[in-house]
């Protein structure tokens, strides 16, 4: 078996360590889907942020490419209607909403927030992932670099101190502020937003993959790779990467909570979203005038953002948990 | 108390030795610190200033559609404002005008610095109230919750931790506004009631407190969820160690090993983040203070960005950065000071 390793499947090895009785109890990912399933909290928010992927999706379609539920039709006789109400007998025929009532009642204008909501849950989503995205792909290439070649001179000083002592610069700032202001400079756009959000957050996974790179490439599998005169590249992406991208997930998952929550705060300052498009900030915003006449324009948006971001985070500590070795044991 | 004492003693201890024992690596350690602050320092500079001028949307252009503005109007402004030098030159100037105080706002040519202290003085309450909050709270919830983990306490606030991070920090301030208006009818808007002035101080003191109250605890909140978070999973991981069951194993009270072994072991980390935490409160006051029409440090700053004010902008940016440089500072000697384990070179 020594000598023919690289002919022998993974599957036919490990039968035949399981042979000796050497095998590993159980893989990775067995282990992993143990605990992460054994934790109610984090369960409950997986499926929540599942049945929003597949809301956010027929959001998508639904009012976008088929217009089943129109969330820009303005209906003035159907002003302030509260949830399940029907519409006016002198409402305009071809206006009234897809089912004849109004699940979520109606905005200021007569917009049927059903739609709205259902339209903002993608948008809202896609705030989240493109910002997270980018802070992830800045985040990961800053602390790569810094990690692996930190120690490469340039000029006068190292590649390390460099990235870090920029990183450290950008955390002085309170982050908030900074995306306010280049939000509120820049011409508003979903796009800006997006961008802006993704450019200011990336300091922490930075931080982290480098401390991450620098653990990892002392370990004996990198020397080993070496040895074998493996290129540098290989060694980067094939072994190490995977090896990092454990924390990366969990911040990332955590990023996409906090993004929608800065979302919503642009929104309830009046830097958000233009009106276009709805995200569940801007609806939530806009309906925080009329808490005493429509209290349903100001709750619907509210926990929906609070129960989505909650979905969020709890997956996030439920992957941390079950990622995080040292935890484990306990 | 009597364990409260021995952990005072133990770091007091700690403390002396530090100081009477390597007076030259500390001071060495401390000097090298400032330095690096120092050139830190430079680069936040510079990070603030460029931000913003390279931003597109120009104090010229705050009212584009005013016929009255003529162009020769928006380049005397230009030029007054030095927006038609190259960017390292508007650099020296606001520097310059920065260090001798000449700093002057676009937006009314009152001089920067007096305006941000006065606003400054406003907001101190509330960050003082806020922070004290978060560290009376944070600690002794995140404590019990991971000496008893598992239990119906702990499982309780860990889940209301993660709802207090999770629901939009203006939701949950117009629902307590609602809630403390309707049914206490505690005042909540503003720094003080209007018309208030000629009347008793002890009115006038209550009426301040009144107001500052509700504002602190909303500012509060997010940071007692995330720090008892940290508080409890330190707390963890140290009574998770082998000098700990060792305590048990030699048959101490159960109180003498955590709270006279682990708890001084766990709360050391904590001294760092008192320049961490500095940031968050600067730039949750932006939100908060808006809901609560408090007329601070944040509410300056969103009046300045809606004005395309630039010298405020970038000294409040370079202030705050200054501030949590000198947080860390302080937290990073102090973290030397206590932790006998720590190499200082």
């Amino acid at each position: 078996m020594k000598q023919s390793k690289s002919s022998v499947s993974p599957k036919a090895e490990l039968d035949a360590l399981d042979a000796e009785g050497l095998a590993p109890q159980e893989t990775p990912w067995e282990e992993f889907l143990r605990i992460f399933t054994k934790d109610y909290q984090a369960l409950f928010g997986f499926w929540v942020l599942v049945m929003l992927l597949l809301v956010a999706l027929a959001g998508k379609a639904f009012t976008e490419w088929w217009v089943v539920f129109d969330p820009e039709v303005v209906r003035l006789t159907d002003k302030f209607l509260p949830p399940f109400s029907v519409p006016s007998p002198d409402s305009i025929p071809a206006d009234r909403p897809f089912g004849g009532v109004y699940l979520m009642g109606t905005d200021e204008l007569g917009r049927d927030v059903f739609a709205r909501m259902f339209q903002g849950s993608f948008v809202s989503l896609s705030i989240g992932f493109v910002a997270v995205g980018i802070s992830l792909g800045i985040g990961i290439l800053l602390g790569g670099l810094s990690g692996f070649y930190g120690h490469v001179k340039l000029w006068f000083i190292t590649v390390d101190t460099l990235i870090m002592r920029f990183t450290d610069a950008m955390m002085c700032f309170p982050t908030f502020f900074l995306i306010l202001t280049a939000v509120a400079l820049l011409p508003p756009s979903i796009y800006t937003i997006m961008i802006i959000i993704g450019l200011f957050s990336w300091m922490g996974t930075a931080r982290f993959v480098r401390a991450e790179f620098l653990s990892i490439r002392e370990q004996d599998f990198v020397t080993a790779a070496k040895a074998l005169g493996i290129p540098e590249g290989r060694i980067i992406f094939r072994h190490m990467v995977p090896n990092a991208l454990a924390p990366v997930f969990v911040s990332a998952t955590i990023g996409v909570a906090s993004a929608i929550l800065t979302e919503s705060g642009l929104s309830f300052l009046g830097f958000g979203v233009p009106p276009p498009y709805a995200t569940w900030g801007n609806i939530l915003s806009d309906g925080k005038g009329f808490v005493f006449d429509a209290p349903w324009l100001f709750f619907i948006p509210g926990l929906a953002i609070f129960l989505v971001v909650l979905a969020f985070n709890l997956v996030g500590e439920g992957l941390r948990e079950a990622l995080n070795p040292k935890l484990r044991s306990r | 108390m009597a364990k409260a004492g021995i952990h005072a003693r133990f770091l007091g201890d700690a403390v002396t030795r530090r100081f009477t024992g390597n007076k030259a690596i500390m001071w060495n350690f401390i000097i090298r610190n400032i330095a690096q602050r120092l050139v830190l320092l430079v680069i936040v500079s510079f990070l603030a200033h460029s931000f913003i001028h390279l931003a597109p949307g120009e104090p010229s252009e705050v009212d584009p559609m005013n016929p009255r503005m003529k162009p020769e109007d928006i380049a005397k402004i230009r030029a007054a404002f030095h927006l038609d030098d190259p960017l390292h030159v508007q650099y020296a100037y606001w520097i310059r005008d920065l260090a001798t105080g000449e700093l002057k706002s676009f937006k009314d040519s009152q001089p920067v610095l007096p305006k941000i202290w006065d606003r400054f003085l406003n907001s101190l309450p509330l960050f003082i109230l806020a922070t004290i909050l978060v560290w009376t709270w944070a600690f002794p919830a995140g404590i019990y919750g991971a000496v008893h983990r598992g239990g119906v306490y702990d499982r309780f606030t860990v889940f209301l931790s993660y709802a207090l991070i999770s629901v939009p920090g203006f939701f949950l301030s117009f629902l307590a506004i609602l809630w403390v208006v309707g049914w206490l009818g505690v005042p909540v808007i503003s720094i003080k009631t209007f018309g208030m002035e000629h009347a008793q101080p002890a009115y006038r003191i209550m009426d301040r407190v009144w107001h500052l109250v509700i504002p602190s605890i909303m500012s509060a909140v997010g940071g007692i969820a995330i720090l008892s978070r940290y508080v409890r999973s330190q707390m963890l991981e140290v009574l998770g160690q082998d000098y700990v069951r060792t305590a048990r194993a030699k048959g101490l009270q159960e109180d003498t090993v955590i709270y006279g072994h682990a708890l001084g072991n766990a709360l050391l980390p904590f001294v760092t983040m008192f320049g961490l935490l500095l940031p968050g409160l600067i730039g949750g006051a932006v939100i908060f203070e808006q809901i609560f029409a408090w007329p601070g440090l944040g509410r300056l700053a969103y009046e300045a960005i809606l004005s395309r004010d630039f010298p405020i902008i970038m000294t409040l940016n370079f202030i705050a950065a200054v501030l949590t440089l000198f947080g860390t500072l302080l937290s990073d000697i102090l973290y030397a000071v206590v932790d006998p384990r720590i190499r200082l070179n």
